[in-house]
Parts: structure tokens; C-alpha cells; sequence
């Protein structure tokens, strides 16, 4: 019997200009939890896309239970019984959990489905894991841990037993992170073999057996998670020590540069509103932090914020002047008796003059242009600056030293440097390029949204440092952060939201993560006059 | 479980010519085929004049050029409107209204040649409005708008010259009621100039207008590869709500778009028209020329260089095609040379599968050479 599952050995794969894979070895012991754990772009992804046979590598053998398997796409590792849940789920939204599970291995009987027998299977696979599911709830209604969960019974359903989570835990609360460890583990005890893709060491500490450490496409090593530490992990991942607490001086907030009154922004989902008016201020030199989880009417807000959408009702004013001013509807209004009220929405290149930067939700959706190149997604907000174009013309020349200096400055690594594609870079110097895009342009308030998701360690570490310093030059930042950690350490106050409405307003310096967490929830709510400030 | 491979692999132009290449050679080869089936005897000689005609003298080669010229302009409006992210399937009407204007400039208010080119490319871009200005502000799918705009076109011009006696050729001694006056009659200084081209090349075809649509091509090129305002288009084009979220206006930018796309398509119904050489015929049809922009564009990748070989391509192959009778009928013809172009318009899914190929070769060789190598590696961690 052989003691590994499956065996990477020396995995090499190449992208034009870069060595994703550089003779890279990984073996999986039967029931075990093994994290693979890297920086971005240091070849994570593009291990497990070719274990999962998206792709091919240039050098080296895929051993499954000691026998040298070629694995040509997804249905060869389906196969095996090698099932991967995504980043970035691959589900059809329009479709139920149940016929999402059975997508691909439908039962048919002389072309007819057969959805009886199915449901029974997944109803009971859901029962004895402990994934509770609504087999009949349609995925676009259900929320993103439940998504998670349609996932890995689908790996459940097809009999894997080699599991790859990528990044499972980058969208979801707290407590559903406690819950997918604890089925994690029940996986594991029952033999089943998971690799866990992460950059959160505590999760490692937590739940991983072993772990296997990337950096530029290299492996570092193999650890015994019990007898390492976060910090010795960390070091191997980065190469150099890292702080975990941002150091920072405490907040000497002066004018205040973004006021927000009343703010209502109507739901595209449902009728009610998704942000539900909403009131605070940002003041220059402070960092403000929106928490609350995922769904509560954080994009909506953002999105009223920065342009996007249109809100029902409200006023915002950046640097004093309106940004947005929607005027009250008056049923019976004469036009000739009272002043007109007039609605200002400004569009968004003038907001982004005035002062504004938005660090995207979305990167892929809003952030970039993926078929543009990295310097031209670079000057995406300022290409029409007189630095870069004259007379309508691009200074192409210009363009690329500026982009070189972001690029240098901000450490985005990428296979050919300012011409490579945006769509071929990973996901974290993605990330990196809006972050150095959006702080470069010197804005007066930075709207930064989850501007660390999917971020190593380092990486984080180095935007929270640009956040701090961002504020410590007299900015404002307005940050909204799903993690906790993220909230805890770098705001000066915290505002969560729930269900769109503003329930509590705290200093990180007093609260704690669990009380932050209650009112997350939903269970407890500050009364309306404490939150007045 | 299925997973769409998202290819991070940047393709050279290289590999986009060979594509182009190999696409056309595929075409050929079907038309051959099918030449072969529908009469064996003379399908030696009419393949070898459909491939060789436009070569073989001057004066065919000067009908290429004649062609080409309206080719390329119908093909850089589809393909400027494909890079913003719209279907411009309307240049057939945008062709013929700019055709209407230039002709009614030429022969109703007697103007010269270069203000009606600029009429038609008013006139294009006139038509081009519509569809745009639908899909900025009401969201309605340009696809749709521009079809029916097509219609609308030719109906409307017909209408109108119809109604303008001066412009039809019987007022000016012609014998035809359903077609405009001859140029060369009415007047000649709206003639496109010859520059004494057509001596040179023993053909009435011969004008300057193939150079004036590839100065139209790199005036296009300039735009979406050397300005602001192209690099805003094709943002558009590539991710809306990118260019949304970096303050582009996307709705201008769409309207604009599609009056360029339209002033491109415009001059080539003028340029076709002008030459003198085909009067425009009242009929209820609409004009091919229009819809061949589209595989143009296609087999350029909608490239404005690319635009113009692939222009020549198609019309090459329509001369080759003539070349034919009397052996094959004309419909035969026109069936064989769809089957060329519409192969050839494969140019992208050929790019796909011949850089996947090559990845695919490169690794196979990989792995032959590599096969070994690990196996010891193993043995040795193993003990």
C-alpha cells in the first residue's frame, strides 16, 4: 500500500516569460490536510490547474496511488476522483442546488432525467456532513457560504475523495469559516485527502497537517504543521520576516472630507432597499471602516458612492462640494410655488478629479480591462491627463515609464512587464496594479473595497502600509473590509452594517473581534443616539 | 463538470497572418471540392482561373483594385464597430445612403468629386446615428436597430431619386428608367480622378480610390491604436463596466462609434459609385457590398491594416470568380465564393486551435524528453 495518494513530481510549467512551476514536488498522504501556501503569483493556482488538468505541464509525472497518470483535462481528474472547488464558484446561477450537483452525471432513464434518486443521495450526503442545503433553492437566491457548500457536495456526489479547496475561506464570515474547518477535518477522518490553497496562516495552524510552501514558483518545503509556527511559515513564504500588526500612530483626524446624509440606495434584487439611510462623515487623516458580512449592503453603498448606481434618496459631499443630491419627490409639487429642488449627480470622471479613488470590489469586473496590457490598465483613470496624451494622442512613451515606476514601486510581477496581458497575470498582481493605480493617483478620499482580498501576506502587509501612510499625509480612507483582521487593525473607527443599515460605530482600540461579530449578525444593534458623533 | 480554459497565451501577429493563411488555403480547397462536384471537366481549369485571374493582367488586376476599395471601407466600418463591442451589421444601409449622397451631389447639384466623397461619408455617418443613438439611450440591441435601418435605406433612397427626375439616366439621353444617370454624362468632374492610371493599366476601373481607402484604413488604425479616443473605445469594446468605472462615457462613446463605422461605409458606397462605372440600380435588394464588410473584417480580426489584404482577398477571389463562365452559371459562382469567404472568415477559431497546437506539440516533446528523468529523481528521495 502505498502511503501517498498522489504525487507531483517535479512539475514544471512555463508561461511566456515566467516559470509558474519550477520543478515543483508535492506528495499527498491518504487522509490527510495538506495547505499549499504561497504569495500571489508564486504558482499555487497553476499547480492545482495542472493536477486538475487544466493544464499541461512541460516537465514532470502525476503519480495517483503510485502509478504514473496523465491527467488531460477535468473529466481525467473527475476520473480519479480528484474534485476541485473553486476560487470563483462554477456554478449556473440559474439553476437549483440539486440540478447544479447532478450538472455533468445526470441520471437518465431513456433520455428523461431521473432526479428522484439523486436528490436522495444528496439529501443524504448533506445530512451525514453536516452541509445543510435546500436542494430546490435557486444558487443566484442563496448566499455565498451556501454556494460553498452546493460545491463540495458536488465533489461529494461524484464519490472524490482527493479534494482541492482554492482559497475557500476568502468569502466567507467567520462562523461559516469554523464550519467548513470542522467539515474539513470530518473529510480528513474519513480518509478523504485535501489540498487546502490558502495565505491565511491561522487557518493552516488550525486545520492542516502538513504543509507545502511556494515562493516564485519554487517549493520551499514540506512542514509538520505541529512543529512550525506562524512566523517560521510565514518567513518561508515571504523570505523575510513579517508584521502581522500594523504599527501606526493614533489618528489626528482633521475637515472632514466626505459627509454622507440619509444615503437610501434601492436593492436590484429584491424591493426593499439595500442601503437604508445611511449617515456618517470621513474626515481627512483617518481611516473608516466599513464591517459588516457579505450581502449587507456594503457594494450598494460603494456603488452610490463612486457612481455606479444612482441612491433614491440622500446627499453626499466630497471636499464640500455635492456629489450626490437627490432632490425629495413631492406628490403635489408645483412647479412655479416652491424653489425647484434639483437632483446633482456627478459623473464619475468628475468625482475621480475631484479627489476620489476607488479601489473595486471586482477587479475583473470594474478594476481592469483584461485585454489590455498592464501599463494601459495603469493609466486606465488618467490616461486623458495631460502627462499622457497631447492633443488626443497618447505619449506611449510616457505611459511606459509610468507604468515601469508602478510597476517597480509596487512589486506587480507579471511575465512581461508593462506589455504583458491583464487576463494572463494572477489574481493577486492584479490586485496589486489597481491598489498602485489608485493610491498613486493621490486622491483626497480612497474608497478601498476589500482592497487585500486574495493578497499574500506581504502583500497585505505592504497596502495597509500604504493605507496608513495614505491617511498619515492628511487623506481620508474609507475602507470596507469583509475580514476582521483587516477591520481590527488598520481602521481608526469601525461602522457595521447590516442588513443596510448602520448599527454600530466602534474603536478598534476598545471593541473586540466577537462584540464586532454580534453586531455583524444581526443579534445586537447600538441605539440611534450612540452612534451620533 | 465543465471548465472553460481561460488561455493566458499572447499571440503574436505572426501567428494571426498564418491563421489568416491557413483559413484561405481551407477555403480553397472546399471551393475546389465542390467546383469538382458540380462539373468535373472544367473544374481544373475554371479552379486555376479562379485562383490566378486577378494576376493575369493589368486590367483584371485593376478590377481587383476597383473592388477592393469599397471592400476595405465596408470592412474597417464592421471591424471599427467590432472593437467597441458592437455588431455593425447596418453598413449595407450606411453604404447606400452615403452612396445616395454622392450621387445626388453629383449629378443633381453638380458638385466635384471630393465634396461628394465627403457627402457620402456625411451621409454614412448620418445613418450611423440611429443605431447608435438607440443602444446609448434606450438599450436597444444595435443588431436589430441596424437591420432595420437597412431597409429603411434602401427604401428611402429609392424613393428619393426615384422622385428626383435629373438623377435617373433617361433624363440625360439613357434608355433605362431604373437606374441613376451615368456619370460620365452627367458629370464628369464628379468623376474620381484616374490620374492616368487607367492607361497605364488598359482598364476603365482604374481610379485613385483604393488609395483613398487605405488612407481611410490608417486613419482608423491611428484612432484605436494611437489616441485617447480609441483607447476609450476599445475599453468599451473589451469591459464596459471598466470603462463605466473609469468615468468613460460609455454612451458617447458608443454614438460615436457607430458614425464612424457608418462615415467608413458611407465613403464606400460613394467611392463605388463614383467611379463611374456602375450606376446604382432601383431595386428591392439590399447591396452585397455592405454585407461583405463583415467577413473582411472577420478575416482581418478587424485589424484596419489587416482590413486592407483582406479586401483585396475577397475581391480577388470575386474576380477569379467571373473568370469562371461560362462554364459554371453565375449563381454556382457566387455559391463556390461564399464558401471561400465564409471558410476564410475562420481566421479566429484557426488562430485558437493553431495556438493550441503548438502548445500541445511543445509539450508533447516535453514529456518524451523528460520521461525519465523523474523516475530516478523518485528512487532517490524514496530511500
Amino acid at each position: 500500500m502505498n502511503d501517498y495518494v498522489i504525487e507531483m513530481l517535479n512539475i514544471t510549467k512555463e508561461f511566456p516569460g515566467i516559470r509558474a512551476n519550477d520543478d515543483i514536488t508535492l506528495r499527498l498522504r491518504r487522509g490527510e490536510i495538506h495547505a499549499l501556501l504561497g504569495e500571489n503569483g508564486a504558482g499555487k493556482s497553476t499547480l492545482m490547474s495542472v493536477l486538475f488538468g487544466l493544464y499541461q505541464p512541460e516537465k514532470g509525472v502525476i503519480k495517483k496511488d503510485g502509478k504514473i497518470v496523465r491527467i488531460k483535462d477535468p473529466n481525467d481528474a473527475n476520473a480519479l476522483n480528484i474534485g476541485m472547488v473553486h476560487q470563483h464558484f462554477k456554478l449556473v446561477e440559474v439553476f437549483t442546488v440539486l440540478e447544479n450537483i447532478i450538472l455533468g452525471v445526470e441520471p437518465q432513464k431513456m433520455g428523461f432525467l431521473e432526479k428522484k434518486e439523486a436528490r436522495k443521495r444528496v439529501v443524504e450526503l448533506s445530512e451525514r456532513y453536516g452541509l445543510k442545503i435546500d436542494p430546490d433553492a435557486v444558487i443566484e437566491n442563496i448566499s455565498v457560504g451556501m454556494q460553498q457548500r452546493v460545491e463540495i457536495l458536488k465533489m461529494l456526489y461524484r464519490d472524490n475523495d482527493i479534494l482541492i479547496f482554492d482559497e475557500p475561506t476568502a468569502v466567507l464570515t467567520p462562523q461559516e469559516i469554523d464550519e467548513l474547518m470542522h467539515i474539513m477535518r470530518s473529510f480528513a477522518a474519513e480518509g478523504k485527502s485535501i489540498l487546502f490553497i490558502t495565505h491565511k496562516l491561522n487557518e493552516i495552524m488550525a486545520v492542516a497537517d502538513r504543509c507545502t510552501v511556494l515562493r516564485k514558483g519554487k517549493c520551499i518545503g514540506t512542514v509538520d504543521v505541529k512543529d512550525t509556527d506562524k512566523t517560521k511559515l510565514s518567513r518561508m513564504m515571504v523570505g523575510r520576516d513579517v508584521e502581522f500588526v500594523v504599527s501606526k500612530d493614533d489618528a489626528r483626524p482633521e475637515d472632514t472630507v466626505l459627509d454622507v446624509q440619509n444615503l437610501t440606495v434601492p436593492s436590484k434584487l429584491h424591493k426593499n432597499n439595500a442601503v437604508k439611510n445611511v449617515s456618517f462623515q470621513v474626515r481627512a487623516g483617518e481611516i473608516v471602516c466599513l464591517a459588516g458580512i457579505e450581502g449587507n449592503g456594503q457594494t450598494e453603498f460603494v456603488y452610490a458612492l463612486t457612481g455606479l448606481e444612482r441612491p433614491s434618496a440622500g446627499e453626499i459631499t466630497l471636499k464640500g462640494e455635492p456629489i450626490v443630491r437627490i432632490a425629495a419627490r413631492r406628490e403635489k409639487q408645483k412647479a412655479s410655488s416652491l424653489p425647484k429642488a434639483r437632483t446633482t449627480l456627478m459623473p464619475i470622471r468628475q468625482r475621480s478629479k475631484l479627489g476620489m479613488s476607488h479601489i473595486p470590489e471586482d477587479r475583473q469586473k470594474f478594476g481592469l480591462v483584461l485585454d489590455y496590457t498592464l501599463e494601459e490598465n495603469l493609466v486606465l483613470q488618467r490616461y486623458w491627463e495631460p502627462a499622457f496624451q497631447k492633443n488626443g494622442f497618447i505619449k506611449k512613451p510616457a505611459v511606459r515609464q509610468y507604468a515601469e515606476k508602478l510597476i517597480k514601486q509596487y512589486d506587480i510581477r507579471s511575465g512581461q512587464g508593462p506589455v504583458t496581458s491583464a487576463r494572463s497575470m494572477s489574481g493577486g498582481n492584479q490586485q496589486k496594479a489597481i491598489v498602485a493605480r489608485e493610491i498613486d493617483k493621490n486622491p483626497d478620499l480612497l474608497v478601498a473595497v476589500q482592497p487585500t482580498r486574495g493578497l499574500d501576506v506581504g502583500a497585505i502587509e505592504y497596502i495597509h502600509k500604504q493605507l496608513v501612510a495614505a491617511r498619515d499625509n492628511g487623506k481620508a480612507v474609507f475602507l470596507v473590509s469583509l475580514e476582521l483582521d483587516e477591520v481590527m487593525n488598520v481602521s481608526d473607527r469601525i461602522l457595521v452594517m447590516y442588513e443596510g443599515e448602520i448599527v454600530g460605530e466602534f474603536d478598534p482600540k476598545v471593541t473586540t473581534v466577537e462584540e464586532l461579530g454580534l453586531y455583524m449578525a444581526g443579534a445586537k444593534r447600538q441605539s440611534a443616539e450612540r452612534t451620533v458623533h | 463538470m465543465r471548465q472553460t480554459k481561460r488561455r493566458s497565451i499572447h499571440i503574436p501577429g505572426g501567428t494571426s497572418i498564418l491563421a489568416s493563411l491557413i483559413s484561405i488555403g481551407i477555403g480553397l480547397v472546399f471551393g475546389l471540392i465542390l467546383l469538382v462536384i458540380l462539373n468535373t471537366k472544367a473544374a481544373g481549369g475554371a479552379f486555376v482561373s479562379l485562383v490566378t485571374t486577378g494576376f493575369r493582367s493589368s486590367d483584371k488586376f485593376a478590377k481587383v483594385l476597383y473592388q477592393a476599395a469599397p471592400l476595405i471601407m465596408t470592412g474597417l466600418s464592421v471591424g471599427f464597430a467590432f472593437k467597441t463591442g458592437l455588431f455593425n451589421i447596418g453598413a449595407t444601409g450606411q453604404y447606400t445612403v452615403g452612396a445616395a449622397f454622392a450621387l445626388i451631389g453629383a449629378i443633381q447639384f453638380q458638385l466635384p468629386w471630393y465634396v461628394c466623397v465627403l457627402l457620402s461619408l456625411i451621409g454614412g455617418a448620418f445613418w450611423g446615428v440611429f443605431p447608435g443613438l438607440f443602444k446609448a439611450l434606450f438599450n436597444v440591441n444595435e443588431v436589430i436597430t441596424s437591420i432595420m435601418f437597412n431597409w429603411i435605406a434602401m427604401f428611402a433612397v429609392n424613393l428619393t431619386i426615384n422622385n428626383l427626375p435629373m438623377m435617373l439616366a433617361k433624363y440625360w439621353g439613357g434608355a433605362q428608367m431604373d437606374r441613376t444617370a451615368n456619370l460620365a454624362q452627367a458629370n464628369p468632374s464628379a468623376l474620381i480622378p484616374r490620374l492616368g492610371l487607367d492607361t497605364l493599366m488598359h482598364s476603365n476601373y482604374m481610379n485613385i480610390s483604393i488609395f483613398i481607402a487605405v488612407i481611410f484604413a490608417l486613419i482608423a488604425w491611428v484612432i484605436l491604436s494611437k489616441t485617447t479616443f480609441g483607447y476609450e473605445l476599445k475599453a468599451c469594446g473589451y469591459n464596459r463596466n471598466a470603462s463605466l468605472y473609469a468615468g468613460i462615457n460609455a454612451k458617447r462613446n458608443i454614438v460615436f462609434s457607430m458614425v464612424i463605422a457608418g462615415a467608413f461605409a458611407g465613403v464606400g458606397g460613394g467611392l463605388y459609385f463614383l467611379a463611374g462605372t456602375g450606376q446604382y440600380t432601383l431595386l428591392k435588394q439590399l447591396l452585397a457590398a455592405g454585407f461583405n464588410g463583415i467577413p473582411v473584417a472577420l478575416l482581418a480580426t478587424s485589424n484596419p491594416i489587416g482590413t486592407i489584404f483582406s479586401a483585396f482577398f475577397v475581391s480577388y477571389i470575386q474576380v477569379g470568380g467571373d473568370a469562371m463562365q461560362p462554364d459554371f452559371v453565375k449563381e454556382i459562382i457566387d455559391i463556390i465564393i461564399s464558401v471561400i469567404i465564409y471558410l476564410a472568415a475562420f481566421a479566429l477559431l484557426t488562430r485558437e486551435l493553431l495556438s493550441r497546437s503548438k502548445m500541445h506539440r511543445e509539450e508533447e516533446a516535453e514529456s518524451v524528453a523528460s520521461a525519465d528523468a523523474p523516475a530516478e529523481k523518485e528512487e532517490v528521495s524514496q530511500s
